[in-house]
């Protein structure tokens, strides 16, 4: 939205993460995902008579770790409370939430608009039981009958809801990218949007700019990617802004996201908002949170990816973008610092750089960055990617077959000494046999020469090739560029 | 062997006087011979019965028992989920659920070696006063067929009072056990909320629900829920506190012992019998040694109407579940909310229905503050109030209900059924521990119940004060006339 519309844009998101532990949030259940439908259940997560939930301790660990990397305030108690709507995949017709009493409230994530840093305000973070998933039997509209899958049932969720505090679709969309990029480093949910283990839906509305009210919020659901939530904003924005410019009213409304045809629909109005007749769960005793218990937690946090970012700049002294590049996940920003911990043949000022270089520029072109897993199990680990560089630093091969022999160890899973020995790659380093060489090229060449003579600089570039080329690259080419320089000074003389 | 307390079964097992098989036989029989008019059973498990008796048998003959209970031929309220046998909660629309998983205390209870004979009848969902509105029959008082057992766990009470059974089971959330079980002229006991576990007890109100035994003594009764009581990891609600040996104390007598007796649990329009039959059993407390001292609680009076918010509120909740969509009556429609309307419209009666609707209304945007959040606050000041009277006395005396057992039909208006709880709600919103002991008869020949509040997770000393009084007299030995 441009500067000159007359509309502020506000938009606030909730955020739905799966906690990473290994039972579910009630019962005792495993949380694999994509095992066979309900192989994954028990009474309790199926809802059955009589059963009762037990709160997942880890679960309420993990969501206190993120509360602090939040800088949230962490009630010292809390309460679950059942929240009643009918759908066939919640096995109960109410689901476990907190609702007045949540775990935690008011803290903040930072995060870097055209270089200049916003705070965004988070509300509040509590913790629920996610819901099973429905199969229909064809499309949803031609099914004849529908199947419940309760292995999702129960699993544990972490409910995060910003303050009204985004000004943009981009703004919304960098905020969840960082809010990830968090989660992931604090080793609390694995990140991953296509299978839902982080879910998002926003909170939309208009004003004109200068008003301090808020305007009439949209509800916008099933936002299951970065581009999906800003492109769905975006639409929304535009939608809401005509709307406005026409003169109508905004309803306040729930509207779903339709990715494929790329336009909000209506899901349901104010007047069909569900009463969800929220109160305490009597199943469960209010929770109390243990002081000593949040401080361990806050012991234990690891560095977040905007510390460790900022550290890069001025530890490392690299620039913004690898420091943004390199910090993207946590397991990245490891590698990265694991490759420098590694001995090195000549430990320059600019070894930071250069192993950026390499990090960003091969790493990357054949791993994701932001994929944890891939990273940690890259087939060329941080010792072997170091064992290449000194390589290169002593000379033994060239920049050029260092990319060649990275591939291969990619492929191979190999070391570079190994592949480099086993293929003869180590570069010609020798300045009798190099001198020969050079002498030779020269004398196949004498129109360069002439050139040469004539000041055209660019034949001794052309010579350089030559003798690249008769060596298959393995020429220490520091070495044939003195070789040259001084033969050609002394036919000059 | 028929009206033995399971006590005496135990001590016959031992000399080999008698033994569990033989004993299940001559249970099952009274039933095929006195169910038919009575009706207490929804299920009788007949061969599962047997089996589980010579199993005991086995144990009693080489001299391994598990204790007490083994062999004690016993019936369960049809809210205690039993794994393989069909549980009801009375109501059609679980007409066919088979639990695969056993309550705690059914699990316990087959620890302990007893026989369970089967399921017992109720008011639908634990609902009502009379089990009257069972969505399958109405029960009947054994001492007057024409009368009502009590509820809403009339079922177990009728059958121990009719020698269905040695001992029993049921839950109280107004006051379920200790109604039927002064109706019915039997012990029965409300442990204190948390003291034994919820875990496989279809809920009616989770926060006032309590699983307690019906017995034919009160040493019975200490053995019924020593078995039962205690820390269970799958019931968030329940007290990690140890269980004493609940039968240890009994003979300690109530000399020294201060009994509050409260005003308010002395009202107008109460029955004289029972008025009388109350004032006597304190008087042999007196005798026995106890002090008497006269208590307050005042807030007796707003109880009822905070009851009848909190439970349909919690009910309407935990009976969202019954949708036809796992498990239970499905009503087939053509589509989705279709189904579930008419499987809820087939499958609940009307008390069910009234409640759900009632705590619905109560839990709504707008009235949640007004209703359920002003009865939490009465709720608080009848705890406060008996936690007052408790610095100031051990015990509570009062009458378990104001009349004896009514006429089946009796009581059309569902607000005097309700006022039938007007003793035992209080209990239930305290939290506190209660128990039921025979203190008489009516004029009419209907038992009376003497209530016997403690301290919560005193239940040791209810039950001595109750023993006390039940040893100093001999109604406990009396049964109906039901061949």
């Amino acid at each position: 939205m441009s500067e000159s519309a007359p509309y502020e844009v506000v938009i606030g998101l909730e955020v739905h993460a799966q906690l990473l532990t290994r039972s579910k949030m009630f019962c005792g259940c495993p949380t694999t995902f994509g095992a066979a439908p309900n192989s994954q259940t028990c009474p309790v997560c199926q809802g059955m008579p009589g059963v009762l939930p037990v709160v997942n301790r880890r679960a309420i660990e993990l969501a206190i770790r993120t509360a602090l990397a939040f800088g949230c305030r962490v009630n010292p108690a809390c309460r679950f409370a059942r929240k009643h709507y009918y759908y066939p995949d919640m096995p109960k017709n109410y689901q476990i939430s907190q609702y007045e009493e949540p775990l935690a409230e008011e803290g903040f994530l930072e995060i870097d608009i055209d270089g200049a840093t916003r705070r965004i305000g988070i509300q509040r973070l509590h913790l629920e039981e996610d819901v099973g998933k429905l199969v229909h039997e064809g499309t949803l509209e031609t099914a004849q009958s529908s199947l419940v899958d309760f292995n999702r049932s129960g699993l544990p969720l972490m409910e995060t809801v910003s303050k009204p505090d985004l000004r943009s679709p981009e703004e919304a969309a960098t905020y969840l990218k960082a809010f990830r990029a968090v989660l992931v480093s604090l080793g609390v949910c694995d990140g991953n949007m296509e299978e839902g283990s982080l879910r998002c839906d926003a909170n939309v509305s208009l004003r004109l700019r200068g008003a301090t009210a808020l305007g009439t919020k949209v509800e916008i659901k099933n936002l299951n990617s970065f581009r999906n939530v800003q492109r769905a904003l975006e639409f929304e924005v535009k939608r809401q802004a005509q709307a406005l410019d026409a003169g109508e009213r905004i309803r306040q409304e729930t509207r779903l996201w339709e990715a494929d045809r790329g336009y909000t629909r209506s899901m349901r109005s104010k007047e069909y908002a569900h009463d969800y007749r929220y109160f305490p769960e009597p199943d469960l005793v209010p929770l109390r949170i243990d002081a000593k218990w949040v401080e361990e937690i806050r012991t234990g946090l690891p560095e977040l990816p905007r510390a460790r970012r900022q550290r890069f700049l001025t530890q490392y002294g690299l620039p913004g973008y690898d420091a943004d590049v390199l910090t993207q996940s946590r397991a990245l920003g490891d590698y990265y610092e694991a490759v420098l911990r590694e001995p090195a043949s000549s430990a320059g000022a600019d070894r930071p750089k250069i192993v950026s270089n390499w990090v960003m520029s091969e790493l990357l072109r054949v791993l994701p960055g932001g994929d944890e897993r891939a990273i940690e199990t890259s087939p060329i680990p941080p010792r072997n990617l170091a064992g290449l560089l000194r390589l290169i630093d002593d000379g033994t091969i060239s920049g050029r077959i260092a990319k060649d022999v990275f591939q291969k160890m990619f492929d191979s899973r190999e070391d570079a000494p190994t592949i480099v020995d086993r293929e003869g790659l180590t570069q010609v380093a020798d300045e009798t046999a190099l001198g020969g060489i050079v002498d030779s090229v020269m004398a196949a060449n004498p129109k360069a020469i002439d050139d040469f003579k004539r000041g055209k600089i660019a034949a001794k570039k052309s010579l350089f090739g030559q003798v690249m080329k008769a060596t298959g690259g393995k020429a220490n080419p520091t070495m044939v560029d003195r070789l040259l320089e001084d033969k050609l000074s002394k036919i000059q003389r | 062997m028929i009206h033995q307390p399971i006590h005496a079964l135990a001590d016959a097992y031992r000399r080999g006087e008698l033994m569990p098989t033989a004993v299940a036989e001559a249970y099952l029989g009274r039933i095929d011979a006195v169910d038919g008019r009575v009706r207490a059973y929804l299920t009788v498990v007949r061969d599962q019965a047997l089996a589980a008796a010579r199993e005991s048998e086995r144990r009693w003959r080489a001299g391994t028992p598990l204790g007490p209970l083994d062999g004690a031929p016993i019936a369960l309220k049809d809210v205690l989920c039993t794994r393989g046998v069909r549980t009801t909660a009375g109501s059609k629309i679980l007409d066919t659920f088979v639990p695969p998983y056993d309550a705690t205390v059914v699990e316990r209870l087959r620890t302990a070696g007893a026989v369970i004979l089967g399921k017992t009848n109720l008011d639908e969902f634990a609902m009502g006063s009379s089990t009257e509105h069972s969505g399958f029959h109405p029960t009947r008082n054994p001492w007057d067929l024409t009368r009502v057992p009590g509820g809403s766990s009339g079922g177990s009470a009728a059958a121990v009072a009719a020698g269905m059974a040695a001992g029993g089971f049921g839950t109280d959330t107004g006051g379920s056990i200790r109604q039927p079980a002064a109706f019915c002229g039997v012990v029965g006991m409300k442990p204190t909320y948390g003291r034994v576990s919820r875990y496989g007890v279809v809920a009616l109100a989770s926060s006032l629900d309590q699983v307690g035994p019906f017995a034919q003594d009160v040493t019975d009764a200490a053995y019924l829920l020593g078995a039962i009581a205690g820390h269970d990891r799958r019931d968030a609600t329940s007290i990690d506190a140890p269980v004493p040996d609940y039968t240890a104390e009994l003979p300690k007598g109530v000399a020294g012992l201060t009994l509050g007796l409260p005003d308010e649990y002395f009202i107008d329009g109460m029955d004289p019998d029972v008025e009388r039959a109350v004032r006597a059993a304190i008087d042999v407390l007196k005798g026995l040694g106890a002090r008497i001292e006269s208590v307050s609680l005042p807030s007796t009076r707003h109880a009822l109407a905070a009851y009848y918010v909190i439970l349909p509120a919690e009910a309407s909740s935990n009976l969202a579940r019954y949708d036809g969509v796992k498990f239970g009556l499905r009503v087939p429609a053509r589509d989705l909310v279709e189904m579930e309307s008419r499987t809820r419209a087939a499958g609940f009666g009307a008390e069910v229905k009234r409640r759900i609707m009632l705590g619905t209304y109560a839990l709504s945007a707008g009235y949640y503050e007004a209703y359920y959040g002003k009865a939490q606050s009465v709720r608080t000041l009848v705890r406060r109030e008996f936690a007052a009277a408790f610095a100031k006395v051990d015990l509570i005396v009062a009458p378990t209900t104001p009349n004896v057992a009514f006429k089946l039909g009796e009581k059309e208006d569902q607000l005097s059924m309700y006022l039938n709880d007007v003793f035992t709600i209080p209990g239930n919103l305290s939290g506190i521990t209660g128990v039921s002991v025979p203190c008489g008869f009516s004029v009419s020949g209907l038992p009376i119940g003497l209530q016997v509040l403690g301290r919560p997770l005193d239940e040791a000393r209810a039950l001595r004060a109750a023993y006390a009084y039940e040893q100093a007299t001999s109604w406990h030995t009396r049964h109906p006339d039901l061949p």
